[in-house]
């Protein structure tokens, strides 16, 4: 059995271990951006007592004459297009109260149940992150070469699962497979569950390359040892330096 | 308990899991999450201390107060508990909705120090029937992520390590009033020997095993649970079933052996890293809340 017990360690600033050459504008609400009344306002900002406030807390972006700030932290706003993973909380007669951590409830009318894209899911393990932090991308569903799934919801709700063996076709219904998961699959599972909540605490887009490199990162320690903050911090920053490398 | 909802099929998941040794986040039955431990952070109390375990935020306060012993036990002083379930813990809370589970978890304190060795009572009397110190130990949950027993005794135990009661001399006239004088060195304070103090080890059933440090995942799983409190020499003061489910007494055996045996280890680590804090000094760097 493992047990550790440690003494609270304060947190580095994130952009002290990326480098940041220039440092960002940050805002919390109440915060002036400009007593300069030529710019437009943006979304998480409004107007008092002649200066630009702030209504939301982080980094000020300006597009020319478009000041915005852009929330670290806020619920999900959906868009057309987008692929969503959500909670079935609650049977109505036509249709389905969806949790999907945006602002309402989202619902799921029966008859769409049959729409190619959508689909009921088995076995696996959902993890909850800031919507910010999903990387949009062509596609979501990710069979990752480690030998388990992934699928990226744009909501932050991302749900991992073993890849299946063959794609049946559903003769209609759905029946859960609820046979056990061997054992190598739970362990790839798990260690990509806990890289991926490594991730989010170090501030880091999510996308199938970035969660790839740091599994492939994490292969040395075992698997409930990623969870420490220092083990986290070293996996990240390697993830990180082979993005860097793959870009430039 | 905060509960989550969950499918039929992630239950599915997370019970043959079990059964395998291997949980979600990759832990075996018998691991705990990693905790962190902080003593002092509230400066207006007598003692205190912040607990961190995954998701779980407790914080214990303790106040040292004097007056009248109760009339049963002249002799000695006693602890008052009160657990404080505040709505940003998890919605569930709000209003009265913590209230419930927070005297739960009060009358499960009052019971496992309910005996005599746990705390040295006698040493908190100031004159026999008239004056003693009473502790109040106010818990506050600040976030529940699952097995909040386990953290709260964890945090109750270092806030009393940390508890400091300031010494009294009772002076007496010659018209026999007495008066109690406080001292005025802040720093000469009698501390409490906690070695005896029990701490609390939850076992959640899940399938045909336990485990240990169950996350509000695991605990939506489990139908019955075991709560072993445990001192540092594997002595169990007091043991209570939750739950819907049923237990037989193999496995109750079975889980109050583990619990033992964790709590060992448990206490062990504690009291290490207590003194670990303890010898960085006064002048060590305070993390608390905002670090």
């Amino acid at each position: 059995m493992a047990m550790e017990m440690r003494l609270p360690v304060p947190r580095k600033p994130v952009s002290e271990s990326l480098g940041r050459e220039t440092k960002k504008h940050l805002v919390v609400p109440g915060d002036t951006i400009t007593t300069d009344t030529g710019f437009m306002r943006g979304h998480g900002t409004y107007m008092g007592e002649e200066k630009l406030i702030a209504s939301v807390a982080g980094p000020v972006e300006r597009v020319n004459k478009l000041i915005c700030v852009k929330a670290l932290k806020t619920r999900y706003n959906g868009e057309v297009g987008d692929i969503v993973v959500g909670r079935i909380t609650e049977v109505q007669q036509k249709r389905w109260k969806v949790e999907t951590n945006s602002r309402l409830d989202s619902v799921l009318l029966l008859s769409s149940m049959n729409l190619p894209g959508g689909e009921l899911l088995g076995q696996g393990v959902l993890v909850q992150v800031p919507p910010s932090l999903v990387k949009r991308q062509k596609t979501h569903f990710h069979d990752l070469p480690c030998g388990a799934s992934v699928i990226l919801g744009n909501n932050g709700f991302i749900w991992i699962y073993p890849t299946p063996e063959h794609k049946e076709e559903d003769a209609g219904g759905f029946i859960a497979n609820l046979e056990p998961v061997s054992l190598a699959d739970r362990e790839v599972i798990s260690r990509l569950r806990n890289c991926i909540v490594s991730l989010v605490t170090q501030r880091m887009l999510l996308y199938d390359t970035s969660i790839l490199y740091c599994y492939e990162a994490s292969l040395p320690h075992q698997i409930k040892d990623i969870l420490k903050p220092e083990v986290m911090e070293e996996i990240v920053m390697e993830t990180r330096q082979r993005l860097l490398e793959q870009e430039g | 308990m905060a509960s989550v909802a969950l499918s039929e099929a992630e239950k599915v998941y997370i019970v043959h899991g079990v059964q395998e040794d291997l949980r979600v986040d990759g832990r075996g039955c018998e691991d705990y999450r990693c905790v962190e431990v902080e003593t002092d952070v509230v400066s207006n109390t007598s003692g205190s201390a912040r607990v961190k375990l995954g998701h779980t935020d407790i914080l214990v306060g303790v106040k040292a107060e004097m007056g009248t012993p109760k009339l049963e036990k002249p002799n000695e002083g006693y602890l008052e508990f009160f657990v404080d379930c505040s709505a940003n813990a998890t919605p569930e809370f709000e209003g009265r909705g913590g209230d419930d589970l927070g005297t739960e978890i009060a009358n499960t304190l009052y019971r496992i120090f309910n005996n005599k060795s746990s705390v040295d009572l006698k040493s908190l009397c100031i004159s026999p029937r008239e004056h003693c110190w009473i502790l109040y130990v106010d818990v506050l949950l600040l976030e529940c992520g699952g097995n909040l027993f386990d953290a709260i005794s964890i945090a109750v135990k270092a806030a009393l390590f940390n508890t400091r009661i300031p010494k009294v001399r009772v002076l007496e006239d010659e018209e026999g009033s007495k008066d109690i004088e406080l001292s005025d060195d802040p720093y000469d304070c009698i501390r409490l020997s906690v070695e005896n103090v029990p701490c609390i080890v939850t076992l959640c059933k899940i399938g045909y095993r336990h485990v240990v440090d169950a996350t509000l995942q695991e605990e939506a799983c489990s139908l019955a649970s075991l709560l072993v409190s445990v001192t540092s020499k594997g002595v169990v003061t007091c043991m209570r079933k939750v739950g819907k489910g049923s237990l037989d007494p193999e496995s109750i055996f079975e889980m109050m052996e583990t619990g033992k045996r964790v709590g060992k280890v448990l206490h062990a680590s504690l009291q290490s890293l207590l003194h670990k804090e303890e010898s960085l000094g006064p002048k060590r760097q305070k993390v608390g809340f905002l670090g």
